[in-house]
């Protein structure tokens, strides 16, 4: 049975096929430039744009489109991978706090509060210090800073469902714990969860391009958005697009999904 | 005071001892869960086993994690963070004047951005749905959902570019007089400001609005209390507990905030010292910059959490 919390629908939607869009400008976004990521063309350094090159050349000569579109490639890819990460790990938890024994819970429900008393940049710094800026490193020290917000979530929202009287009728039924979580808590969980999906990737989007930005994010002769900024930082002077449009990118994107979530009104 | 408020204080007192403990011990454990150790960095990769086991045993890594831990917490007990791994130097020195810098830099800021943010909170609340809330709405939104970096970036390109009446840099090593001071502080500060003004701005229009929009309130119009007197004595009391908890909270994300200014305009504060040892893995210097942040951190929620129990009406009538 599926019954509808709050009044998500539209607020949804429209931050999904939103994130849809980045992720598919990410996948084909790349394929649609015919220049090299590290070609150094004989262009002129931070030239405006011209046929040739669409949005001018960077610090080093480089076309800036190919590397804008590589640069969303990486921050759409690596912040969506960070959030499925956080979302199913923090949903897991959150769904086990309710459903599982009371020790699950506090134990749990302790580790949130602790991990949400260090600020996510410096626990992001400290674990970069030790572990690196390999892309891995990258995703898993982002999925374990907004898993704890995404487990509090999750359990307030399958602590309400768990006491509705469906779920009791199901328990009264004889269904397994398994079925009720699968079939009762879980598709009714889906809707105001995508809604957390979006401000975790959002979360993660700022967090890796200022993580980039201070360099020791995304390294190169990998770019993402944040590092293009910082790498592009001199043409500022020359207002050149190579530093100016990945900032407006980097707005585009999470002012979009932003909107998106808090158009229809209301709160979660 | 009554004993219920005690009771809830001290409970959170607790809590706040808790997270401390955790903090403590995950900044340690992060840092010591590498395979390899600092005699790696210290003596590079040719270095003999004898060489690394001396060196083990005079930087005391031969003993257990226990062991380890607790000298490493009698270190930070007596303010001795150890050596930097890079120059040798102690911690505890190079942090000093840094925390200094960054302290005046994150003051100053927060003195700008409160009254600010207030103002722009409460009014948006009490013209709610006019074209000025919906203005400084989107705004804010805009600013909450954009990189610090962004704002640092945009300001720097306005002022000091297009404008040329600020340099882009905090030279505030040359500070001698008012107008340097101004010249050299006015563009960090108000990028910061701005950074943990947006997100004041909308907590504190939420809570007024949340106020207003008690019955008391609706009463207190039907009997003909005019708009300044019902503001200022039937409103804002009971918002004034909120509105700090919001305000106290966003001064926590100050912090994410001023890592990111001080390295854009190169001000010798701590967070640029701690970027700079997390790109060299100077692990004993991220380690202390990491523990000052976190306490930081935690007593400013510990404080906002404080100022919403003592605000709490049921708390204040004995």
């Amino acid at each position: 049975m599926i019954v509808r919390i709050g009044s998500f629908r539209s607020r949804h939607d429209r931050a999904v096929v939103l994130i849809a869009f980045w992720l598919l400008l990410a996948l084909l976004g790349p394929l649609c430039s015919s220049y090299d990521l590290g070609a150094i063309g004989s262009q002129p350094v931070f030239s405006g744009p011209s046929p040739a090159h669409l949005l001018g050349t960077d610090y080093l000569g480089r076309d800036t489109l190919a590397r804008l579109l590589n640069g969303i490639r990486h921050t759409v890819l690596l912040c969506f991978a960070s959030t499925v990460l956080s979302c199913s790990i923090g949903t897991f938890l959150g769904i086990a706090a309710v459903t599982a024994r009371p020790w699950v819970e506090a134990l749990t429900g302790r580790l949130a509060d602790g991990f949400l008393s260090i600020p996510s940049l410096l626990f992001a710094l400290l674990v970069i210090a030790v572990f690196g800026t390999s892309t891995t490193a990258l995703i898993v020290t982002m999925g374990v800073i907004y898993t704890p917000g995404a487990y509090r979530t999750s359990r307030a929202l399958a602590q309400r469902i768990a006491r509705l009287d469906f779920v009791t009728v199901a328990r009264a039924r004889g269904e397994s714990t398994t079925y009720i979580i699968l079939q009762e808590i879980l598709p009714n969980m889906a809707g105001p969860m995508i809604t957390d999906v979006g401000l975790r990737f959002i979360y993660s989007v700022l967090l890796l391009s200022n993580l980039s930005f201070l360099g020791i994010g995304v390294q190169p002769p990998e770019v993402d958005l944040g590092s293009m900024v910082r790498e592009n930082m001199l043409g500022m002077a020359y207002g050149s697009p190579a530093m100016i449009v990945p900032v407006i990118v980097i707005a585009v994107l999470t002012v979009g999904i932003n909107l998106a979530l808090d158009s229809s009104g209301g709160r979660r | 005071m009554n004993r219920h408020l005690v009771l809830l204080i001290g409970r959170r007192f607790l809590a706040a001892a808790t997270s401390l403990v955790f903090v403590v011990v995950t900044v340690f454990a992060i840092t010591n869960v590498l395979p390899g150790d600092a005699t790696d960095a210290l003596l590079g990769q040719g270095a003999t086993p004898q060489a690394v086991a001396a060196m083990r045993h005079n930087l005391g890594l031969d003993r257990s994690v226990f062991v380890r831990f607790w000298f490493w917490l009698w270190g930070i007990l007596h303010a001795e963070f150890g050596n930097s791994l890079l120059n040798g130097l102690s911690v505890a020195d190079a942090i000093g004047p840094r925390l200094h810098n960054s302290l005046l830099l994150a003051g100053a800021s927060a003195a700008v951005s409160v009254p600010v943010s207030l103002f722009l909170g409460v009014t948006s609340a009490i013209w709610k749905d006019t074209v000025y809330d919906r203005v400084v709405s989107i705004l804010t939104l805009g600013m909450v959902s954009v990189p610090e970096f962004v704002i640092a970036t945009i300001a720097v390109y306005v002022f000091a570019v297009r404008l040329h009446l600020l340099p882009a840099l905090a030279d505030v090593g040359s500070v001698h007089s008012l107008r340097q001071f101004l010249s050299a502080f006015f563009m960090p500060v108000a990028s910061l400001a701005l950074v943990t003004l947006a997100q004041m701005v909308r907590m504190t229009r939420a809570a007024m609005a949340d106020t207003l929009s008690a019955p008391y309130i609706e009463m207190a119009l039907l009997k003909g209390v005019g708009p300044i007197r019902l503001i200022l004595v039937h409103a804002i009391p009971n918002a004034i507990g909120p509105i700090v908890n919001a305000v106290a909270l966003s001064l926590s994300s100050l912090l994410g905030g001023v890592v990111v200014i001080e390295v854009v305009f190169t001000y010798p504060g701590i967070s640029g010292l701690m970027v700079d040892a997390v790109s060299s893995r100077d692990v004993p210097t991220v380690q202390a910059c990491a523990l000052v942040f976190c306490v930081t951190y935690l007593f400013l929620t510990t404080f906002a959490d404080i100022v919403t129990i003592l605000s709490l009406p049921r708390g204040r009538k004995t």
